[in-house]
């Protein structure tokens, strides 16, 4: 209390002249001398630092602090950086045309390394982290290729995608053959059954896919081909082997015919820079089945 | 020091602790409503569509904000992940938005694009089927359930009293333009895009599109997820500009 000025008697020092029950009373100990001159030097810290950074606002602005520092300047030079550390091999990549890329072994090597990551990072999410696919995208590991396995075809499918409105995407639809009325279901059933004997499915109604034969030829040949070893110039899958994008099933097989499906995928020009998306090309090229 | 009058008055300690917080405000929140540099301009920002806006509130009522982010934040291996930092600019029309900060998945500043919109109906479906290993729930519902739209007029009034440039216009047509989204090559979806530039306009869900098709609620999810990111053309972007920190 202001203008108090009682001394504890036992141990001399002040109190805080709180008292209760008449008799107990508070020492009024000062801080400990060690936090005291640590809280000192944190604002003497806090006044460097507010000259040094960026800190208080203004009417118009900001305080921008002797070494000008700016987070988005900062990651900017990281990343630039990054890439200067990259840069030989960038380079190097972006000027060879790549299937020279493959016989050298250090870019070739730096490439798997940056397709590897860019990989994890943009297309596991469809194709799975070992590129293994799944029910309606594609295994990337065999060499069974809707739009051609060879490096400039893996390059072009990657750079600008399928049927995703960019207008050098792989554009090429297959007709929703049930949905539009095309095809009867009795005759889309006969079909799939065909589709499917192709390639030596089990459970296959022989006499529906003698029925089949007849309209696969008129309506399917077209694009996958009378022997339906497929076209990659149109995307039609070959239907003769026993490797199937949306499932082998009676069921799938129809599905497939009535609405035509149509697989999408992005144009990763305009999400990555070429020289990634060569290295994707290489990588995906390396996995197996690159032709 | 003389304190013992705050001690003993607690109506003058209670004024005493409002001024001092209040100085705390004043230095910290009250310039940011003043410094044109706090959101920057930046050009392609607009006003969610309709559908989107539905897909947005969809986005809140299932919580996804409980594991995505959307904010990628300046450092460099959030820049070589997901793209460009965010910028203020990105979610100025967001009421509230959407930044989180919990990432149990990844960030969606800039999901839309990155997959088709197959993926996001198998992925919400069963989001094992296209990433085994992920722990995320399923949504089967929002495919089978029809988008209810009949209050978008007043959603769209309630954001422009808080200063989203909904024109009169937009809200006026509002429920015609959620049914134009989903329905491409038509006269109304062609006024769509001139309201809202870059409007994406297709059957989100995988379903067919025709007349009197009505959205599901996964149409507006996946309208919203696949323009995340996308208005602001970062080729154009200067970041040294002026008022860009």
């Amino acid at each position: 209390m202001a203008g108090h000025k009682h001394i504890d008697e036992v141990t001399g020092v002040e109190t805080t002249g709180h008292v209760w029950d008449n008799d107990l009373r508070e020492l009024n100990k000062p801080l400990p001398r060690w936090w005291l001159y640590v809280f000192y030097a944190c604002c003497v810290w806090a006044f460097g630092y507010w000259m040094v950074y960026p800190a208080w606002p203004t009417l118009s602005g900001y305080t921008q602090g002797y070494l000008g520092y700016s987070q988005r300047a900062q990651v900017m030079s990281d990343v630039k950086e990054a890439k200067a550390a990259q840069d030989t091999y960038r380079q190097a990549i972006a000027n060879a045309a790549i299937t020279d890329v493959k016989g050298k072994e250090d870019l070739f090597q730096f490439a798997l390394a940056g397709g590897a990551a860019a990989f994890g990072d943009n297309c596991s999410g469809c194709h799975g982290r070992g590129a293994q696919g799944a029910v309606g995208y594609p295994n990337l590991n065999d060499d069974d290729w809707i739009w051609g396995g060879s490096l400039e075809q893996i390059e072009k499918s990657i750079a600008y995608g399928i049927r995703n409105g960019h207008e050098q995407a792989h554009a090429t639809p297959m007709p929703r053959f049930g949905l539009d009325g095309i095809l009867e279901p009795a005759v889309i059933s006969d079909v799939a059954n065909y589709v499917r004997s192709i390639s030596g499915t089990e459970q296959v109604d022989t006499a529906a896919a003698e029925r089949g034969k007849a309209t696969f030829a008129e309506q399917c040949a077209a694009c996958h081909g009378e022997d339906a070893k497929g076209n990659e110039e149109m995307g039609a899958p070959n239907l003769s082997d026993a490797i199937w994008l949306y499932g082998s099933s009676q069921e799938a097989v129809t599905q497939s015919i009535v609405t035509g499906r149509g697989g999408a995928m992005p144009a990763w020009s305009t999400r990555l820079d070429p020289v990634t998306v060569k290295m994707l090309a290489l990588y995906v090229h390396s996995l197996g089945g690159g032709k | 020091m003389n304190h013992g009058i705050f001690e003993k008055n607690s109506l003058i300690l209670l004024i005493g602790i409002l001024i001092v917080v209040s100085i705390g405000g004043i230095v910290q929140i009250a310039p940011l409503f003043m410094l044109s540099s706090t959101i920057e301009k930046v050009e392609g920002m607009r006003p969610y569509s309709p559908l989107e806006q539905a897909g947005r509130d969809i986005y809140v009522r299932e919580g996804c904000y409980n594991c995505h982010s959307q904010m990628i934040r300046s450092l460099r291996d959030e820049v070589e992940r997901y793209g460009h930092y965010s910028l203020a600019a990105e979610s100025m029309y967001d009421h509230p938005f959407q930044w989180s900060s919990k990432r149990t998945g990844p960030d969606l500043a800039r999901i839309g694009g990155k997959y088709s919109d197959a993926w996001h109906t198998d992925h919400m479906r069963y989001p094992k089927s296209v990433v085994p290993a992920s722990i995320m729930p399923a949504y089967p519902h929002l495919e089978k359930t029809a988008l209810d739209y009949a209050n978008i007029q007043d959603k769209l009034k309630t954001l422009q009293l808080v200063g989203v440039p909904y024109t009169d216009e937009m809200i006026a047509k509002a429920a015609a333009d959620v049914e134009a989204q989903i329905a491409p090559d038509t006269d109304a979806a062609k006024e769509l895009v001139a309201r809202y530039p870059k409007a994406q306009v297709r059957k989100f869900d995988g379903q067919s599109p025709g007349e009197g098709v009505k959205p599901t609620e996964l149409d507006a999810l996946v309208a919203y997820l696949q323009m995340l990111g996308t208005l602001v053309d970062f080729t154009k972007f200067d970041a040294s500009g002026p008022n860009l920190r």
